[in-house]
């Protein structure tokens, strides 16, 4: 056994190194790959085919007005379950060898964002691909395309950072998992599925009022061309909002002394 | 504890205390081990020795005391301390999603190398770990053996000039065992310092340069193993009696070969230290049979790291201290 010269670490070598292991690890957790390719195309069937025969879309077809929605509920559950990798490597003590070798540990972080960040774009791909052949007929420039495709990337980062925040706080892999659960029932409560008008007013008063709504009618309003209004600025600032302070959030949890 | 320092020591421990919460888990430790030298730290389960690891992994910071590791202060120079060692967990820590060629050469990439110095040196501690075979595999499927050597593997990417053990024995087979403490040896025929925490005696015996047992959050005993072992006597004679009345009059007729009731406190057991010969055995007997003492069942046996709790911690010291250093309790 040779004892080897130390070199030195080139700039980001830990970074780039924490991203391949991210992808490879999404692409060989299978339960979690087929849950996240499988949900958009479920989810697209049962909102259009089930949900949708018995909604009230005032003039615009179902299968127009859900797209949306589908799409950030998919993101959202996929960013989510970054709680269960980060949790999965704290309790396991991955986090600590990392934390024992001379590099900035908390690339670990990105490197399982960069991962959510690109596993998501594929699985919303997918979701656009199964909406086109049940009839989805978007009316986007490619500028309008490019724009939603942004917010996307946008609101799964912010999403993806704090997953990776509650995948810090976690005492279980259990709990990390619960909060996947949760941020899928966001959607629910906004315009994504049922236009908010059809709401009981203190309902469709948080409905008007969380980030969901901005960031699908914005979507909506790219895709088909529905109005925007102020929704656009919402979106974008609830989202850079999200992920500032989850970033901070993270990047503190991260370097804060354990427990025990 | 300051004997062994003609060279600079390796790790140099001062006063280190960590509580969590009330739980005053280390309490003042000293420690020096000298480079080139393994070090072994007994102690029983929440004696500190994982605590104490931690601490000088960089891992957790010390509540007061200092830590100096390779020359770098644990808190101060947290880096510096980390560029010096290497460190496998209770736990192993292995990447169970990549294989096992896989995790060596993230480490490497980790610790700087390029893209091929990182897969020539994942194939040159593969073939040292006896992994070729399995280098294309994923480490989930590895046998603990074959873990905790992929593990050790990891920890040793970088070429550490010191290494933490924290007991890596745990839960393997007899034959992995003794394949990790030719590795162990082997290092630190290299030139390796290596701080090895173990609950088995035998380990730190067949190991260790010098041993030190952790106990109520403190060194309560530094020394060679022989220092430790002769301590304690080589063997134990067990001594077992029809009744607890039996046992006192037995205690008493062999208080000078220093007889005690054994660390699991059975009622009616007595323990005798021994070189384990005929004659000191006969020696025993006949005293009992002189006193009219009759033991019903008689057994030799190694002493284990239980014995050695007892005697150091008894009330007044127990035995005289040979020569073993003893802390102060």
């Amino acid at each position: 056994m040779s004892t080897p010269t130390r070199p030195r670490p080139a700039p980001l070598a830990a970074e780039l190194t924490f991203v391949g292991r991210g992808l490879r690890h999404s692409r060989r957790n299978p339960d979690a790959l087929v849950l996240a390719l499988a949900l958009p195309v479920f989810v697209m069937v049962l909102f259009v085919h089930v949900f949708g025969t018995a909604i009230d879309t005032a003039g615009t077809r179902y299968v127009d007005y859900v797209v949306p929605g589908v799409i950030l509920l998919c993101a959202g559950f996929g960013a989510s379950s970054t709680a269960v990798g980060v949790c999965e490597d704290v309790l396991g003590g991955t986090v600590d060898r990392f934390r024992t070798l001379p590099v900035r540990s908390a690339a670990v972080l990105t490197g399982h964002v960069v991962a959510s960040l690109c596993r998501n774009l594929v699985s919303t791909a997918l979701v656009v691909g199964v909406a086109l052949a049940l009839g989805f007929r978007p009316d986007a420039t490619p500028l309008e395309w490019a724009a939603a495709a942004g917010l996307v990337v946008l609101v799964v980062l912010a999403l993806t950072w704090v997953s990776a925040a509650v995948g810090l706080v976690a005492r279980s892999v259990e709990a990390a998992s619960a909060f996947s659960f949760l941020v899928s029932f966001v959607p629910y409560v906004s315009s994504a599925f049922v236009p908010t008008d059809a709401m009981s007013p203190w309902l469709r008063w948080v409905a008007d009022h969380q980030p969901a709504t901005p960031v699908v009618d914005t979507l909506r309003g790219l895709l088909t061309g529905t109005a925007v209004g102020t929704a656009g600025w919402w979106a974008v600032a609830w989202s850079v909002g999200l992920l500032a302070a989850a970033r901070v959030w993270a990047g503190w949890l991260f370097r804060r002394p354990p427990r025990a | 504890m300051a004997a062994h320092s003609d060279p600079p020591a390796a790790i140099r421990v001062d006063g280190l205390r960590k509580a969590f919460g009330r739980r005053r888990v280390l309490d003042g430790v000293d420690l020096a081990v000298a480079p080139g030298t393994v070090h072994a730290l007994l102690g029983a389960n929440g004696a500190g020795k994982t605590t104490l690891v931690r601490i000088l992994a960089t891992l957790l910071r010390p509540d007061a005391g200092a830590a100096v590791v390779g020359g770098h202060d644990v808190v101060r120079d947290p880096q510096g301390v980390r560029r010096a060692i290497g460190v496998t967990g209770q736990h192993t820590s292995v990447d169970e999603l990549l294989t096992g060629a896989e995790n060596l050469r993230m480490m490497a990439r980790l610790a700087g190398f390029d893209r091929r110095a990182a897969r020539a040196r994942a194939d040159e501690l593969l073939a040292t770990f006896g992994l070729e075979d399995a280098a294309g595999r994923r480490a989930g499927t590895y046998s603990g053996g074959m873990r905790r050597r992929l593990d050790l593997a990891a920890s040793l990417v970088a070429g550490p000039r010191i290494l933490y053990l924290d007991e890596p024995t745990t839960g393997l087979d007899a034959r992995s065992r003794l394949g990790l403490w030719q590795l162990v040896a082997e290092l630190r025929d290299r030139g390796t310092t290596i701080l090895l925490t173990t609950q088995i005696l035998d380990e730190a015996d067949r190991l260790a340069d010098r041993v030190a047992v952790l106990g109520g959050g403190r060194v309560v005993a530094e020394g060679t193993p022989d220092e430790l072992k002769r301590w304690v006597g080589a063997e134990l004679l067990e001594l077992a009696f029809a009744s607890a009345a039996d046992r006192a009059a037995a205690a008493e007729a062999l208080a000078v070969a220093g007889a005690r009731p054994p660390a699991t406190a059975e009622p009616r057991v007595l323990q005798v230290p021994t070189d384990g010969s005929g004659d000191h055995v006969r020696h025993v007997l006949d005293r009992l049979a002189a006193h009219g003492v009759h033991a019903e069942h008689v057994t030799t046996r190694r002493p284990s790291l239980d014995d050695v709790f007892l005697v150091l911690t008894e009330p007044g010291g127990g035995r005289p201290a040979g020569d073993l250093a003893v802390a102060a309790p």
